[in-house]
């Protein structure tokens, strides 16, 4: 289909297809013609007219952006009549531009900066007044200088192709026009802060960035982003051995040339006031001394290996590097426990997880899906450049459908949305399952409990589009993980497994759950070696243990079980805590804190969800006495048993086999595989655990200016959100004050918020701000009491 | 600008929601009736109609809120609404005065005096173009160019109305007459 022709450009042959921009042959053949509209990721606008080039036979120079090859065409990139065109061009776009290249953030990496030293004249004819656009405040990550904008709209069709979300636009017209947000508003698109690199020229900078480096003082290192499975590829730029910003680094097979904004804006989070510095050691009046690491490790050995076998917990954030998940694995071994976890917010932890992973499928496949359903998957949130792929498969027509308690905001065609309280979702579940096993010409058994559920016509068309297409997934979220109900999710997912088409995953939070879950660390996993029943993370905690080993988590937060984690910790003999950071809670349960290296003074690799294997450097030396993870953990098992931990450096460690013997697949469950616990038998709602996109773990927690949006809610007042129908039938309205209680437990005093989006009969909180409060444990029955805010009680009184 | 008092106009095309404002059903009717000449997937094809209808029951300006509603009608970003609002001049973003008045001042009305027909307005009512009377009764839009009259310069519109062959002492006569 590809027709290929040859043109001639500036004397020399080119191969090109036919349909081809100009731009894109020259570009592909390293002949450079000037631009800043145009971006081969985005919709061409040629609005720029910086990249005229001479055609012949044209009557006038040709934009090369919009000019279509055609065979045997004459092309002169630097003939006197192309650079003409160009250096007018240049001449007309400097005439509003001011020069204030000094005090400019892109000053040293400005396109046309560099393309007036190149094509502009050192002295300015144009003597007249230029104009000014007043500065807009469009949220705490992007600044703009709107004055120095030269309309290529890079950035409005970044909204409008990429992000999905068209926030910025073109107001007004000629001398008046502006790019903006019209009204006060502040962007809000997960990707937002990839406009700042389209932007050619200082019009939108870094606001967490401005003014703190130059472009050439920095120097430039690769890495992996932390904060989901995607696994973006990312450049750090350091200086002073601090990372200033963090840019993408280009993967076609990844995150393309973009990343989300979670992983350009988190690297705040290392430099903040409560990281920890050195090892330090509780006394028995509760007091902290710092101590040196060897006197730090030899405490740690002697606290864990002082507590009966098996009574040991060990808990990780999912952003753990395969190699601590070995290590983790393999201490856990040592200390002859079964109890370790990196699910630290699974609610129903003993399930027979799948693993993690996209079914099978590349990431670059996932543009090519003709259906899917997710299920308790807010992926554009959870994982901002997966839910790129998948809208690009969505606008070309495939069938995407949601299952879950909140009806996602997604920025693609939704096929159907099935919007149900976590305890009615295997109810919908099971007709979808049971449609699609029927159009897959699979029947049921007389005695299979799908046999006798009801489906609707939407459930139908769902489950047609998944037998009926190409390729299909059904894949698990971060939100169904969280949440009760999910075991009988699993269950009725797994009934689809042997569909050939329709591949199926589980997309757990956190960077690394399948290089964690193939080095071991999980409790189903354990178990078999230690010959004890493991405990999930939430059983651990809600049960108690003698001790735990804590790997960069916030147990109480990221378990979303708060003040209840809190006691089990507290009430330990033993708590060996390996962080980066440390918080007051950690110091009133830890008994030895080991500084950690996080991020960026991190090394090791990842698992993405498509399997890839992705290795990354420490590029900043760790804060103070701070280590990599690894080098504890080694430390720590070389002190229990040398022999298990033969381990000098990193290579050591990836030749080391992994302790895992794979997953084990068992049949589907024989259980039935229909919730009977429905929701608002007696009226109250139940909670529902949600965790926003910026409050996923501690390094993204502890970043200023994400924090500063409005995704990240706030912990100044709990928020507590309820569909409106159910707080009608309640009683109760916008900003009213409750009591919240579940189970005869005081939960603390919430404000009520209305979410249209919500299910009926749940309760939704952000569980990562309410860490000191005992949280209700996910699907618990709420007892609201209103209270009467002191004002209206006074005016009553 | 005395815009303020107009805004009661408002309530007469829109009706208040929580924070967002509705079409009003003659609005949506005609928007209706215009979508019915463009493909079913291009309903933004309908925008100016539609804005130009909402303006009209709006006592001549769209706030973002009608904005808002227009964009939320037709499935359009908000700020494509906003973009096509704030491009074209017969669309008006701040509250105006009852009645718009614009005055030629392109090549064939300059050369038979509009400029000075525009400085006899604006000594007259006391404004400049693009303000509107204290008294919320006369818009002076910003300086008109060509509405194709040519052959009765000096022109001006008047609610959409042409005044052609204009004298000051019929632009006075013209004036007097807005209530």
């Amino acid at each position: 289909m590809d027709e290929l022709i040859t043109i001639e450009v500036d004397g020399v042959e080119l191969p090109a297809r036919k349909g081809q921009m100009l731009i894109e042959v020259t570009d592909e053949a390293d002949i450079y013609i000037p631009r800043f509209c145009y971006h081969r990721k985005l919709s061409v606008a040629a609005n720029c007219r910086m990249c005229l080039v001479e055609v012949e036979k044209a009557a006038k120079p040709l934009p090369a952006c919009a000019t279509p090859v055609m065979p045997g065409m004459k092309v002169h990139t630097r003939s006197p009549k192309a650079l003409d065109a160009q250096q007018g061009t240049m001449e007309f776009l400097l005439i509003n531009h001011p020069l204030d290249c000094p005090i400019c953030d892109q000053g040293g990496e400005c396109e046309l900066q560099d393309l007036a030293m190149g094509y502009g004249s050192s002295v300015s004819r144009y003597s007249e007044a230029k104009r000014v656009v007043p500065e807009k405040d469009i949220g705490p990550l992007i600044r703009t200088d709107m004055t120095r904008c030269i309309h290529c709209t890079r950035c409005v069709r970044f909204g409008e192709e990429i992000a999905g979300l068209r926030e910025l636009g073109a107001t007004g017209r000629g001398e008046h026009m502006e790019i903006g947000t019209y009204v006060a508003r502040a962007v809000t698109s997960e990707l937002s802060g990839n406009v700042i690199d389209v932007c050619p020229v200082g019009a939108l900078t870094s606001k967490p960035y401005r003014y703190s480096a130059r472009a050439w003082e920095m120097r430039s290192f690769e890495s992996i982003s932390p904060h989901d499975a995607l696994g973006s590829n990312l450049w750090l730029h350091t200086k002073a051995n601090r990372v200033k910003r963090v840019l993408p680094r280009e993967n076609e097979a990844v995150n393309e040339v973009w990343i989300a904004d979670r992983d350009r804006f988190s690297y705040e989070g290392l430099q903040t006031a409560d990281r920890l510095t050195a090892p330090r050691l509780r006394a028995a009046d509760g007091s902290w001394r710092e101590v040196t690491p060897a006197a730090a490790v030899a405490a740690a050995i002697a606290g864990l290996t002082g507590l009966p076998r098996g009574r040991v917990g060990v808990l990780t954030a999912p952003m753990a590097t395969c190699e601590e998940g070995l290590l983790l694995a393999r201490l856990a071994q040592v200390l002859g426990t079964p109890h370790l976890d990196f699910r630290l917010g699974q609610a129903e932890g003993d399930c027979e997880d799948l693993e993690p992973g996209l079914g099978g499928l590349g990431i670059e496949d996932v543009a090519q899906l003709d259906a899917a359903l997710l299920i308790g998957c807010d992926l554009r949130h959870e994982i901002p450049m997966l839910n790129h792929r998948l809208r690009m498969a969505a606008l070309r027509g495939a069938a995407v459908s949601v299952l879950g308690a909140r009806q996602p905001q997604a920025n693609w065609p939704l096929h159907h949305a099935f919007t149900e309280a976590p305890a009615a979702q295997a109810d919908v579940l099971a007709g979808i399952v049971r449609a699609a096993l029927e159009a897959a010409g699979r029947p049921l058994a007389a005695d299979d409990p799908l046999a006798g559920v009801a489906v609707s016509s939407a459930q139908r068309e769902c489950a047609q589009a998944l037998v009926a297409a190409g390729r299909a997934v059904v894949w698990l979220g971060a939100e169904a993980t969280r949440n009760a109900g999910y075991g009988a999710l699993l269950a009725l997912v797994r009934r689809l497994e042997g569909l050939a088409n329709v591949q199926v995953g589980w997309l757990p939070p956190g960077a690394n759950a399948l290089g964690l879950s193939r080095a071991g660390v999980r409790p189903d996993l354990a178990s078999a070696r230690a010959g004890l029943s493991g405990l999930s993370a939430h059983a651990q905690l809600l049960c108690g243990l003698d001790g735990w080993l804590l790997l960069n988590c916030e147990p109480e937060i990221d378990s979303g079980l708060g003040a209840r984690a809190l006691r089990a910790l507290s009430a330990s003999r033993c708590n060996v805590v390996v962080t980066p950071w440390v918080s007051p809670a950690m110091e009133r349960y830890a008994h030895v804190l080991l500084p950690a290296a996080i991020f960026a003074e991190n090394e090791g690799s990842y698992c993405n969800l498509a399997g890839q294997l992705q290795s990354f450097a420490a590029v900043v030396k760790p804060l103070g006495e701070a280590r990599a993870g690894w080098r504890w953990l080694r430390a720590i098992g070389a002190g229990i048993d040398p022999a298990a931990f033969p381990f000098e450096t990193l290579a050591d460690l990836h030749s080391a086999p992994a302790d895992a013997a794979g997953l084990h697949r068992p049949t589907p469950s024989a259980r039935s595989p229909v919730s009977t616990a429905s929701a608002g038998e007696s009226g109250a709602p139940r909670f529902f655990a949600e965790v926003s996109m910026y409050r996923t773990d501690a390094l993204v927690r502890r970043a200023a200016a994400l924090q500063a949006t409005t995704h990240a809610g706030t912990a100044a007042t709990l928020a507590l959100a309820l569909a409106p129908a159910t707080a009608a039938a309640l009683g109760l309205s916008a900003t009213d004050a409750v009591q919240v209680s579940a189970d005869g437990v005081d939960a603390g005093l919430w404000q009520v918020v209305l979410d249209g989006r919500l299910a009926e009969g749940i309760a939704a909180a952000d569980v990562t701000h309410a860490g000191q409060v005992s949280l209700p444990l996910p699907g618990a029955e709420l007892t609201l009491m209103m209270r009467v805010p002191a004002a209206r009680a006074a005016t009553a009184g | 600008m005395s815009g303020a008092e107009h805004d009661g106009a408002a309530a007469a095309a829109i009706t208040e929601g929580e924070g967002a404002v509705m079409l009003s059903a003659h609005a949506r009717e005609v928007i209706d009736a215009w979508l019915t000449r463009y493909p079913a997937d291009q309903r933004q094809s309908a925008v100016l109609a539609a804005l130009r209808e909402v303006q009209h029951e709006n006592g001549g300006w769209v706030s973002t809120a009608l904005m808002d509603a227009v964009a939320d009608y037709l499935g359009m970003d908000r700020i494509a609404v906003y973009e096509v609002a704030s491009f074209y001049s017969m669309i008006e973003t701040k509250p105006v005065g009852r009645h718009s008045v614009s005055i030629c001042t392109n090549i064939s009305c300059w050369l038979r005096g509009g400029e000075d027909i525009v400085r006899h307005v604006e000594d007259r009512l006391g404004i400049v173009t693009g303000e509107t009377t204290s008294d919320g009764r006369i818009f002076l839009k910003r300086e008109e160019e060509c509405l194709a009259a040519c052959c009765g310069a000096p022109m001006m519109m008047v609610d959409h109305h042409y005044h052609e062959n204009l004298t000051l002492e019929e632009v006075d006569r013209i004036l007097d007459e807005l209530r």
